[in-house]
């Protein structure tokens, strides 16, 4: 209970400090790296909803990013939104195309498990960059759709995308805890645990994988359409961008796959650290950011297989037992008090 | 005219998916005996086309005869990779085998950008351009494709040896159908994950030679390879050696054939529709067994 206290605590704390950040700061290079860190952190936070749940590794989430930046995009110029509030009003429009596009494809590589479905988005995510590429006359081809140029001064350019970005984030965060917590999200750990077993004890394991696969579309192609807004133009390789990809799925893996806090530590940790090696260290040297970024990945591996929050919640749960060996052990004073029952209170505690 | 056209890129398809099937049988070996999937293989193949590339640009030595260097250094580079790193994976493999062999393909992409920059190279060879003439068709046959279709025939051959007529091959085989078991009967499972893993690795430095010499390469080639390799392997099945072989050349024949009948800026999404279409229908892949194992 105390626990749950602190935890609600340091939320809070978190959420005002992201609020008051860009205006504290007020450097319009760190709102914008503030932006892009957010908007990870939330598709981190989505690709988490689905592939973290459930177990099914996907390397195709940014399929929906790339859905929704030329969702936005091409609604932009077909009706000729000019650049304001405008096109953060068809942000949901633009998440909810990516999630129709989830639909179909979900049900496609949901048909296979594993490693096959791994392979699988893989590909669906390549056919959707290649038809980028390939049909010209929807999607402009390899020269990209400009995007309206937002109305609002210089000076506080990045400011309304970082609390769209913020926003954005929040609601992820929001609905990925209430997934967590509802039996849907039961049933998808569920799934990952033991799919068959699940099956046979009734859940409806097809349903909720792909629903679960088109909800993280449908924050993903949100995501997509801020970034591109953001940046003015979406093109194949920018929109369809295998490094996202990978990148959702790391900080997701950093924080601690399958935990409602784990991609948001792993977010807001892993982001501003690799935009501070680009910056550092790729002048140095062209690849040497890559090595960097590689080796930090290879040492949180291996130290932490779990990611960052399962490990520490492990280290707490450790840290309570001593705490409590020890009251007792004052308490008791001389009386035999057998560790066995601390012992099975904590692997109890671990379990549950 | 137009049947020509078709016949020439059946040829080529065949020659080029005998490249491919060479570092898509490691990767799918690798996969079979340690169930895990090997990212870093694409950009191994790249260390294999640059390795060649040093060898023959500034040593002179040929690109065939350095493949005596570049397969045993690669070989080891692989038992160094397997020992350092894979093994200590004991739980969650696909997840964290898909993350370290990503983290370091990470790392050796970004060591051979600063290296030899991201500018394209070509391997160069007297028989790189040099072509010889088929009969009846008039159709002039690139010698690299023909020599390079040649070496993964011999090399096929041998890793077919190797699992299907040594003792290793026994125990390697026995390792791929059930771990446990074979452990029980004494087989040294960690030994042949070792070796495999390295046998996989240096037949990438074959495999990038033969690429580097049919196709202009830098670091960030190897996301192309990779998802290609990939994809070759989940349609064959994976862990299956005969599904890589016939999944590379059907893939790259039928890539090749949408290039000149349709465009070939389709080729690759037919490439890719393939395996989609077909796991549709068959989510095992060709040749894969019906139920994924459980281990």
């Amino acid at each position: 209970m105390k626990r749950g206290i602190i935890l609600w605590l340091l939320v809070l704390v978190l959420v005002v400090l992201l609020f008051a950040l860009p205006i504290a700061i007020g450097d319009a290079a760190i709102t914008s790296i503030g932006v892009y860190v957010l908007l990870f952190t939330g598709a981190a936070v989505a690709w988490n909803m689905f592939s973290g749940y459930t177990g099914y590794i996907s390397l195709g989430q940014a399929t929906y990013y790339g859905v929704g930046a030329y969702a936005l995009a091409l609604l932009c110029r077909s009706f000729n939104v000019p650049g304001g509030v405008g096109p953060f009003l068809l942000l949901p429009l633009c998440g909810l195309i990516a999630a129709l596009f989830a639909v179909p494809l979900g049900w496609i590589a949901l048909r296979t498990k594993r490693y096959a479905f791994v392979v699988m988005t893989i590909a669906i995510f390549f056919i959707m960059q290649l038809l980028a590429f390939n049909l010209p006359g929807l999607t402009s081809g390899p020269r990209g759709v400009l995007l309206p140029t937002p109305d609002w001064g210089p000076d506080v350019f990045d400011l309304p995308f970082y609390y769209v970005a913020l926003a954005i984030f929040l609601l992820a965060a929001i609905v990925s805890w209430r997934v967590r917590r509802s039996k849907f999200g039961l049933d998808l750990l569920a799934i990952r645990d033991d799919e068959k077993r699940a099956r046979s004890l009734g859940v409806p394991v097809g349903r909720y994988k792909l629903l679960a696969y088109i909800l993280s579309a449908f924050f993903i192609g949100m995501v997509g359409a801020v970034v591109v807004y953001y940046a003015g133009l979406t093109t194949p390789e920018f929109a369809f961008n295998p490094s996202f990809d990978v990148s959702m799925a790391v900080i997701a893996f950093v924080g601690g796959i399958g935990t409602v806090l784990g991609p948001i530590v792993g977010g807001l940790l892993l982001g501003p650290l690799q935009q501070y090696l680009n910056l550092q260290f790729s002048s140095i040297a062209a690849g040497f950011e890559l090595v960097l970024l590689g080796g930090l990945l290879l040492l949180i591996i291996l130290l932490l297989p779990e990611g960052i929050v399962p490990s520490l919640q492990r280290l707490w749960l450790r840290w309570m037992v001593i705490r409590r060996q020890r009251s007792s052990a004052k308490l008791a004073a001389g009386k035999q008090h057998p560790d066995d029952t601390l012992l099975a209170e904590s692997s109890r505690r671990a379990k549950g | 005219m137009y049947t020509q056209v078709i016949f020439e890129a059946i040829i080529t398809g065949i020659l080029t998916g005998g490249i491919y099937a060479l570092m898509a049988s490691g990767l799918t070996l690798i996969f079979g005996v340690m169930d895990i999937i090997n990212i870093a293989q694409g950009i191994l193949v790249i260390v294999g086309a640059y390795l060649s590339y040093v060898l023959s640009q500034y040593l002179h030595i040929d690109l065939f005869v350095g493949l005596l260097i570049t397969m045993p250094a690669l070989f080891l580079l692989g038992l160094l990779i397997e020992w350092a790193f894979i093994r200590r994976l004991k739980r969650n493999r696909i997840m964290l085998s898909i993350l370290v062999t990503y983290a370091i393909a990470l790392i050796i992409e970004g060591g051979l950008t600063m290296i030899f920059s991201p500018d394209l190279v070509t391997l160069n060879a007297p028989y790189v351009d040099a072509s010889f003439p088929l009969p009846f068709i008039h159709y002039y046959l690139p010698e690299v494709y023909v020599f390079a279709f040649i070496l993964a025939v011999i090399l096929l051959g041998g890793l077919y040896f190797l699992l299907y007529r040594t003792k290793f091959g026994y125990g390697l085989r026995a390792a791929m159908q059930d771990r446990t078991a074979a452990m029980l009967i004494g087989i040294n499972v960690e030994r042949i994950q070792l070796i495999t893993f390295g046998i996989g690795v240096a037949l990438c430095a074959a495999g990038g030679m033969a690429y580097g010499a049919t196709n202009a390469f830098n670091p960030a080639s190897s996301y192309d390879l990779i998802s290609r390799l990939l994809v070759i392997i989940v349609l064959g099945g994976m862990g299956s050696l005969a599904g890589a072989l016939i999944g590379s050349v059907v893939l790259v024949t039928i890539g090749d054939l949408t290039a000149v009948i349709w465009s070939p800026v389709w080729s690759s999404v037919v490439f890719f529709m393939v395996l989609i279409i077909l796991l549709l229908f068959r989510p095992q892949g060709i040749f894969g067994q019906s139920e994924g194992r459980t281990v």
